[in-house]
């Protein structure tokens, strides 16, 4: 009873046992094996069965539903026109109910259709700059995205929404911070935990807070707008340079470091709340979208092996060396001629802290005064995926490290850390 | 009379289908948490209309989360684990009874359910074996599927606007027993009844008490629709159930055959007007029924042609 593999999505009639069924051939990923078939019987659930033990007695032609396209219509807007960037990521997905297979689907109108409360918030607009995952996004990318928000804002925008994967929504959320001084209004990146094929999906409240507050709070700057906790009814709205992703799955994984948040929206009646103030730029809007990737964040463990510090400590491939070190700030004796050569290089080597929380502060133990006097830079209490980003965009730029690195340019580094 | 069976009977298994809760571990501290499910309109077709309006209305639901018997799993914010050997096991150890095909492939599907009771608005099921057999006295029975499936959250409390659920039951495994539709009496559609769930709990794979067995009951006639009849818990109200049903459809006839020999039909009701009766309603609102169940407008609708049949009991 050998059967051959049907095309995908045809209809077939088979033999199993006694019994005859219908079903749909479902295709099955790269990692499943062609011995098996997967189809979609009348009753809906998927099985999966040996070609060799079921009996093909029909075959019909594919029944692949038809593309929907998108329609174009007016959408009803009011309010302040505000620009939705869509870079990829599952927000700017749909996934295919008969497939499972997740497709970009990105017009204004299957935003509205997804959220249809947005058309009471403000005037929407959308654009598709690029379709990436977040884990491929590049410096490269970063520098699109400006490009595009500084374009927005000539235009007369109010505010721009960007729909980014969450992985690196943070590191572009620090790139865009930089890229563009004195934004005109509120840029806000926004991302989902739970992906929008579900009905318990983040990414309505989200895209709804991350539009309130673009279009309402009149707050310059750059931001990422996620859960605050488990609930559905606030959004976080975070410092694009204070912000980290720090879980892999809960709705709430962004968190501000270091710094409350901006703010909190509530979504149930669309008001927002203060909880910080707001970095307050003056001066004419400028674009400064180049990046080096002449840099890179090394995370200092014991047993750090002198292969990786040679490999790290590098004037061919290095211009700047952001050190993840242990507590306030240290790394082993043992790199110390690798620091002091790169330095003596003309490279610059800036020291954050894996402890992701607090300050350094080098001149507490030994090992950080003798840092300091090889010429390592403290960098107080940035993070280190912004210092690294910050690192990129003033090597792209060519700005003095030892001047900019240390000095607080967009909020990314605070001398007060509060009381909790 | 027709009569399906949908046995639903909980595995056996220290843990939960999709994470390692132990469902019946102790609570130390429940956190309470509050969700609202949304569906975007081109899936509202495959949804059952009164949870579509339920959840267009903005319903809230609040979850009560234990911290033993529940997990990040349960709460939809951390991705499935993989399901349960001993479940699956237990699942085609039963189809092997009922002398099913296993499938050769387990895929486990999404069902869409937004009344709430499961955090992620599906329930996770996914089909095992078809076509089994059952002896029931000197019939075969055709047993059209086996599956397993994540158990729902337990409904504690349903207010204005807002539901609560307790997580502790969501994600339980449970084996999904259909039979095919049975020419059966009430009485022998709960001796049927009780005669496979002897023989299930006889194989020492399932837990036992009170719960831990539920059935979902289809009743159809000729000429009239199917009824289904959900988490029937007891078996004595399988053959209530079924009687009541039997009975309700028999008196739907007679209601139909009446209309038809007056002559009423869907176009006697083209000129009939609501008509807004709030007013009345309000001059009454000191009647007890009415101050509870009374609130906004009320309308009313004249029915021609149903004089002596609104207000007729389908069992005395």
């Amino acid at each position: 009873m050998s059967s051959s593999q049907p095309e995908d999505f045809s209809r077939i009639k088979f033999r199993l046992g006694d019994a005859v069924y219908e079903g749909i051939v479902m295709p099955r990923t790269l990692y499943e094996d062609k011995e098996h078939i997967t189809v979609k019987l009348n009753n809906g659930y998927n099985i999966g069965l040996r070609l060799d033990e079921i009996e093909i007695l029909e075959v019909g032609p594919p029944q692949r539903q038809q593309e929907v396209v998108a329609e174009e219509r007016e959408i009803p807007s009011q309010g302040p026109r505000v620009l939705i960037l869509g870079t990829g990521g599952t927000i700017s997905s749909r996934v295919d109910y008969r497939t499972g297979a997740v497709k970009p689907a990105f017009t204004a109108a299957q935003i509205v259709d997804m959220v249809p409360e947005l058309t009471r918030i403000a005037s929407i607009s959308v654009r598709t700059v690029m379709n990436e995952l977040s884990e491929n996004m590049q410096p490269s990318n970063w520098a699109v995205m400006a490009e595009e928000v500084y374009r927005a804002f000539e235009e007369g925008f109010e505010g721009v929404v960007i729909a980014h994967g969450t992985d690196t929504m943070h590191y572009s959320s620090a790139a865009l911070s930089f890229a563009i001084e004195n934004p005109r209004g509120p840029v806000v990146f926004v991302g989902l935990q739970r992906s929008s094929d579900r009905p318990s999906s983040d990414s309505a409240t989200n895209l709804l807070g991350a539009v309130v507050f673009a279009s309402r709070s009149g707050a310059p700057g750059v931001y990422v707008a996620m859960h605050e906790g488990l609930n559905d009814d606030l959004i976080a709205v975070h410092s694009g340079v204070r912000v980290r992703k720090n879980h892999t799955s809960r709705r709430d994984a962004f968190r501000s470091v270091n710094s409350r948040p901006v703010a909190s929206v509530d979504v149930r009646n669309m008001e927002i709340h203060f909880k910080n103030e707001t970095a307050k730029g003056a001066g004419p809007m400028r674009l400064l979208n180049r990046f080096s990737e002449r840099s890179a964040i090394m995370k200092y463990h014991p047993g750090f092996s002198e292969v990786l510090l040679r490999t790290y400590f590098n004037r061919d491939v290095f211009d700047a060396i952001i050190v993840e070190g242990t507590g306030l700030g240290h790394i082993a004796r043992k790199a110390f001629p690798f620091v002091k050569e790169f330095i003596a290089g003309g490279g610059f080597v800036g020291m954050t802290s894996q402890c992701i929380w607090g300050s350094v502060r080098l001149t507490v133990y030994e090992t950080g005064r003798d840092l300091l006097s090889m010429g390592v830079v403290p960098l107080g209490d940035m993070l280190s995926e912004v210092a690294l980003v910050k690192s990129m965009w003033a090597l792209g730029n060519e700005l003095d490290l030892r001047e900019v690195m240390p000095r607080n340019l967009r909020g990314e580094i605070s001398e007060r850390r509060e009381v909790e | 009379m027709k009569v399906g069976l949908e046995i639903h009977i909980q595995v056996k298994s220290r843990r939960k289908l999709f994470c390692s809760c132990n469902p019946k571990d102790p609570d130390e501290s429940v956190t309470e948490f509050r969700r609202r499910l949304r569906v975007s309109a081109s899936e509202l077709g495959e949804i059952d209309p009164a949870a579509a309006f339920e959840m267009k209305k903005g319903l809230d639901v609040i979850y009560l989360a234990g911290n033993r018997s529940s997990c990040l799993v349960e709460a939809d914010e951390e991705p499935p684990h993989d399901p349960d050997e001993r479940s699956i096991e237990a699942a085609i150890k039963v189809a092997n009874l009922l002398r099913a095909n296993v499938v050769d492939e387990i895929h486990f599907m999404r069902k869409i359910v937004i009344d709430g009771s499961n955090t992620t608005g599906f329930q996770r099921t996914a089909l095992i074996a078809l076509n089994g057999r059952f002896m029931f006295r000197d019939r075969q029975v055709r047993i059209q599927t086996i599956c397993l499936e994540e158990d729902a959250a337990r409904l504690i409390e349903k207010g204005n606007g807002y539901v609560k659920y307790d997580l502790r039951r969501l994600g339980i495994p449970l084996i999904e027993i259909a039979t095919e539709p049975l020419e059966l009496s009430p009485k022998e559609a709960r001796d049927f009844a009780e005669s496979l769930g002897r023989t299930l709990k006889l194989t020492g794979l399932f837990e036992r008490g009170l719960g831990t067995i539920r059935q979902d009951v289809n009743v159809s006639m000729e000429g009239g629709g199917i009824v289904e009849i959900k988490g029937v818990q007891k078996l004595e109200q399988i053959e209530k159930v079924v009687e009541f049903e039997e009975k309700r459809h028999r008196w739907l006839f007679e209601v139909a055959s009446a209309l038809r020999s007056r002559g009423i039909s869907e176009e006697s009701f083209r000129d009939v007007r609501p008509k807004d009766v709030s007013e009345l309603f309000r001059k009454y609102s000191q009647v007890e029924t009415v101050k509870r169940f009374f609130s906004g407008s009320a309308f009313a609708l004249r029915a021609p042609g149903f004089k002596g049949l609104i207000g007729s009991e389908p069992v005395e």
